[in-house]
């Protein structure tokens, strides 16, 4: 019997990772013994103290550059860029998760259990406390979206995806209002995601195949096995080609590419509304992240491959988004389809085939998931006496009710919109510049032509709010309280910050486009 | 004195003003009118002295100062005026002061006069009539309004003192937002239709440019230096591709024919002082980004698209002008005329001889005083009677003497009469084109008749003839100008005039600037048949 030999393990490295699920766990034992009175308090501050702690690990990494425990984790550049924006991000989302005065009790149902549309629902849509199970759960996926930016071979990369989906899919479920178009979404998210999970891992098994060909190296999954496979290998390139596809489709259904895209309407409209922010910037962040990876690292050899495919992605990707923003009537399915649009200009960064492309899309991905935060943090309070009024003729005239919040929808549209002097124009010319400058020419041309159809929904938007007479049904808009202000300060702020000196910003992610292997 | 950072000063100056308007106490009014009228007085006076301090002859770029903004993208925010951008800038700080007097109860009052299009059958409405009582009770803040003007200003200003291309870009784009919610918010009917037609027509521009302007960047070896990227070679084809980008975008904003179908909604629903500024300053961007832009950055490219180009500008001359006549509404007929008079400045550009390039940008100083003057007689007009429509009026010089006599004016103004300025840059753009093409003088001169047949008909429909008996039960038409109005309209005359019989201190700054130009264009191609007739009329 061989003895078994324990990998190195890095735990400074592993920090931020071991703390959210560290943080995850204790939440589990807060739900079992501190009083019910106590508990939203209590695990509200752990998560925030968690995120806060990781974060500041992943500062004091940010020299690391190493692979650990056995190369199932890298921590590099960009690992830990994007984990930084991971948990700043989620610090936000969380403030809008723990909002509990906009709506009584918060935006979550009390027990999950309780039949949908019954009496004893509408009970606890009257104002019984939210669950307050959000939070480990809330933590959890952070957690593996943690690890998701930061494996270093496939299997690792499956496991994370399936530790932040998981908690995802109950999180759909969990709407206090409106709770049978909540549980469509999760079913609906859930089974697609199970299905795009088992693509990864098919794929995951093909192109381990494929790395078997290789002659004097042992078959595996890690980037560096699979990266030095692609140049090498004598072996039939259709295996590698059929996992790579597979791979693909997994990992571009998370980030709400087309054609894997078609829950993403329905899931961002019926999940919370905290949730669909959390799932806009965060789960954004992992996909590109892993995407980056995948295609950056382990594929690397076969770009002139994969390039003309997944731009055809990108390219369907605009236009499906853009076409369909233009038809939406709800406000939560209008900035679906945004999010779809965008995961297209996200892809043109990844395929450009440069550093820059690798820290424009990451810049992208910061800048975008600050604007996304804060436009579901006005979606939250704009509601009437059955909860969001995400209608949007419901929104006319809301620049007369509530100037304030109706001009700060206006700005973060406009960046949407790709104005200057918002995050949102830097960012296109973060993704679009590099892309250019690698001979992408046609799918910039598709990136701005899409741009130009995408401009009239947001517009819509502003035209409802600003020109439009307000009519009877108009909602108001209900105060704040300090979590959500805090929450749209910050994203509105950042989304001024990152449009008129975005250097800072630029340099970090310039700095930390390297990927280690 | 020159080393003052004046363009920097002068494109924030505004904006700070903005907000000292904004938050200023809203309840009162009165005095966010007089602090935003004083504080354009300051920037005029601000531009007065950097006028004085422009040297004759001097450099080409003057007043340049550079900061670094993103190095990483070798952005700075560089400001530098030519004799064009110094030209228009003080077009701009004349223009501003003029406008937010002239709008000074724009905003107390609920939108505006019934236009002729509410009228036209099938023309998208998105307002019925029925929605006119409503309209009329809605509240409009009166601070923002006139912080919107001095936003407005800062953009326009910045567009043109902008050195850096990314700048250009950023200015460009940014200067839709203002406009937009000044013709969305206190405009007129129909004013969410035009607003949003205006909006995304500029922006489909504007985005055509944003790949053009990257594709620049990357060719032109990542840096936005206006200088830097004008001694860059750029291959034939690119070369085409990025001129097109620009000159897409130019001419949506300017706009040229076909092109041009946003202008007489939008200047028709927005409110007279902010269409007096759409079509006197911000579409002058257009003509001016391609004189600074498209020529000498993509001189090949400009030499190959300039038949096609003129061929616009001619067909803008006439159809825009025949579509004048035929207009019934007073505000959408100032704006087809000046989308005709854009022709010429369009031919102007395109002929290539210093002297129609003089010409043009003449053009577009005295087009802004002219049009300016005449959209906000207009303005005048229409807010005394409550209605835009020509048919409303007739005889109203009887009532209103004076201000018949100024719409006379501006409107003789605006026809290029000798002896007011815009017929000496009309001139110049052709005989300047005559020297080399003659069929599109030819064409073009006939815009001149057909601006004499718009004009006349136009005043002779509103001022003279039999008194429209309804004139007499509107309270308002039995005011003339009043003091303050009266202060809007003189200095522009004086100006028109003056420059009608007096242009050398303008020329004399525009020649070298123009002059400079044209050599941009040359100097890849020493020695084409536009250079040597060019030689000639010198």
């Amino acid at each position: 019997m061989t003895e078994l030999k324990l990998p190195s393990i890095d735990y400074a490295a592993l920090a931020p990772t071991l703390i959210m699920l560290g943080a995850a766990l204790l939440g589990v034992l807060v739900e079992a013994f501190v009083t019910r009175r106590h508990r939203h308090l209590t695990q509200l501050t752990l998560a925030l103290l968690a995120v806060l702690a990781a974060l500041t690990m992943v500062v004091l990494n940010a020299d690391d550059r190493l692979i650990t425990i056995g190369g199932a984790i890298a921590v590099d550049g960009p690992a830990l860029f994007l984990q930084g924006a991971i948990l700043v991000l989620a610090a936000i989302a969380l403030l809008l998760i723990g909002e509990r005065t906009v709506e009584r009790g918060g935006a979550f149902v009390a027990q999950a259990a309780v039949t949908a549309e019954s009496d004893d629902d509408r009970r606890q849509a009257e104002g019984s406390n939210g669950a307050t199970e959000v939070y480990p759960l809330t933590t959890f996926a952070i957690g593996g979206m943690l690890i998701f930016v930061a494996a270093n071979d496939l299997l690792t990369m499956f496991i994370a995806l399936e530790v932040f989906s998981l908690p995802l899919y109950l999180l759909c479920a969990l709407a206090r209002r409106r709770r049978l178009l909540s549980q469509e979404a999760a079913l609906k998210y859930f089974m697609l995601g199970a299905y795009a999970s088992a693509f990864f891992l098919f794929g995951v098994a093909l192109v381990y195949g494929f790395t078997a060909g290789m002659p004097g190296r042992p078959a595996g999954v890690d980037f560096a096995t699979v990266n030095a496979a692609v140049t090498e290998s004598p072996a039939s390139p259709v295996l590698l080609f059929a996992g790579m596809a597979m791979l693909s489709i997994g990992l571009l259904f998370k980030a709400a590419a087309a054609p894997f895209h078609v829950w993403t309407p329905d899931v961002y409209q019926g999940a919370p509304t905290p949730v669909t922010g959390f799932m806009a910037a965060c789960t954004k962040v992992a996909a590109f992240g892993a995407l980056l990876r995948v295609f950056h690292v382990g594929f690397e050899g076969a770009r002139w491959d994969f390039t003309p495919v997944l731009g055809v992605v990108a390219v369907l990707t605009m236009l499906v988004g853009a076409v369909l923003a233009v038809t939406q009537t709800d406000i939560k399915r209008l900035l679906a389809y945004s999010s779809i649009a965008n995961a297209g200009y996200l892809l043109v960064g990844v395929l450009a085939p440069s550093a820059e492309g690798i820290s424009g899309t990451m810049f992208y991905l910061v800048a975008y998931g600050f604007s996304v935060l804060a436009a579901f943090a006005v979606v939250t309070l704009v509601r009437d006496a059955d909860g969001e009024a995400t209608h949007l003729s419901r929104w006319a005239g809301l620049g007369r009710h509530s100037p304030f919040y109706a001009a700060v929808f206006t700005l973060i549209l406009l960046a949407f919109a790709g104005i200057p002097l918002t995050s949102g124009f830097t960012s296109k010319f973060a993704v679009f510049g590099p892309a250019l400058d690698g001979g992408q020419a046609w799918l910039v041309i598709a990136g701005v032509l899409t741009s130009m159809v995408l401009a009239f929904p947001y517009l819509r938007v502003v035209v409802m709010m600003w020109l439009s007479e307000p009519g009877d049904s108009t909602p108001t808009v209900t105060v704040p309280g300090g979590l959500t202000s805090a929450a749209l300060m910050i994203g509105v702020a950042a989304t001024l910050v990152l449009g008129v000196a975005p250097a800072p910003l630029l340099n970090l992610a310039a700095g930390a486009a390297e990927f280690v292997r | 004195m020159s080393d003052f950072p004046f363009l920097s000063v002068l494109t924030v100056a505004p904006l700070v003003g903005a907000l000292v308007v904004v938050l200023l106490p809203r309840t009162r009014p009165e005095l966010a009118k007089q602090v935003a009228f004083g504080w354009s007085l300051l920037v005029l006076a601000l531009s007065v002295v950097m006028w004085v301090t422009w040297q004759t002859g001097g450099d080409r770029f003057q007043f340049r100062e550079s900061y670094p903004w993103i190095p990483n993208w070798g952005v700075n925010f560089t400001f530098a005026a030519d004799g064009i951008a110094l030209v228009m800038l003080m077009l701009i700080a004349v223009l501003v002061p003029l406008v937010i007097l002239a709008s000074w109860h724009d905003a107390d009052k609920p939108s505006g006069a019934p236009t002729a299009t509410d009228r036209q059958p099938g023309a998208n409405r998105q307002e019925g009539p029925a929605r006119a009582g409503i309209l009329a009770s809605s509240r409009r803040s009166v601070p923002v309004y006139f912080a919107l003007l001095l936003v407005l200003e800062c953009t326009m200003i910045g567009v043109f003192a902008a050195a850096d291309v990314f700048l250009f870009y950023v200015f460009f784009e940014v200067m839709l937002v203002p406009m937009y919610f000044l013709i969305g918010s206190y405009g007129g009917h129909q004013r969410q239709y035009a607003a949003v037609k205006f909006f995304l027509y500029s922006l489909v521009g504007g985005l055509f440019m944003l790949a053009a302007v990257i594709g620049l960047w990357v060719v032109g070896g990542k840096t936005f230096d206006w200088q830097a990227l004008s001694q860059v070679d750029i291959s034939t084809g690119t070369e085409r591709w990025l001129f097109l980008g620009f000159f897409l975008a130019f001419a949506i904003k300017a706009p040229f024919f076909p092109f041009h179908t946003w202008l007489p909604d939008a200047g028709g629903a927005a409110p007279a002082g902010a269409a007096a500024l759409l079509v006197g300053v911000l579409d002058k961007v257009g003509t001016f980004g391609i004189l600074r832009y498209c020529l000498p950055l993509f001189p090949d490219a400009a030499k190959q698209f300039a038949p096609w180009a003129l061929a616009l500008g001619v067909i803008g001359i006439v159809y825009a002008a025949l579509l004048a006549v035929g207009q019934n509404d007073l505000k959408r007929l100032v704006s087809y005329t000046s989308i005709a008079h854009f022709g010429f400045i369009g031919v102007g550009i395109f002929a290539f001889t210093t002297q129609a390039g003089t010409g043009a940008v003449l053009y577009m100083v005295n087009h802004g005083l002219a049009t300016g003057l005449l959209f906000l007689v207009v303005g005048m007009l229409i807010a005394r009677r409550g209605s835009a429509l020509i048919s409303d009026f007739g005889g109203a010089g009887k009532l209103v003497p004076v201000l018949a006599g100024v719409l006379f004016f501006a409107g003789l103004a605006s026809l290029a009469l000798p002896g007011t300025a815009p017929f000496i840059s009309e001139f110049l753009v052709l005989i300047g084109t005559f020297t080399v093409n003659k069929p599109v003088a030819v064409i073009a001169t006939l815009g001149i008749i057909l601006a004499a047949a718009y004009v006349l008909w136009m005043v002779q429909r509103t001022t003279q003839g039999t008194l429209n008996p309804a004139l007499t039960e509107v309270d308002g038409m039995r005011r003339d100008l009043n003091l303050r109005e009266k202060v809007v309209v003189a200095p522009l005359i004086v100006l028109l005039v003056l420059l009608g019989f007096y242009p050398k201190p303008v020329t004399d700054v525009i020649n070298p600037a123009v002059q400079a130009t044209m050599q941009d264009i040359d100097r890849t191609d020493p020695a084409p048949s536009v250079g040597t007739v060019q030689e000639a009329s010198r």
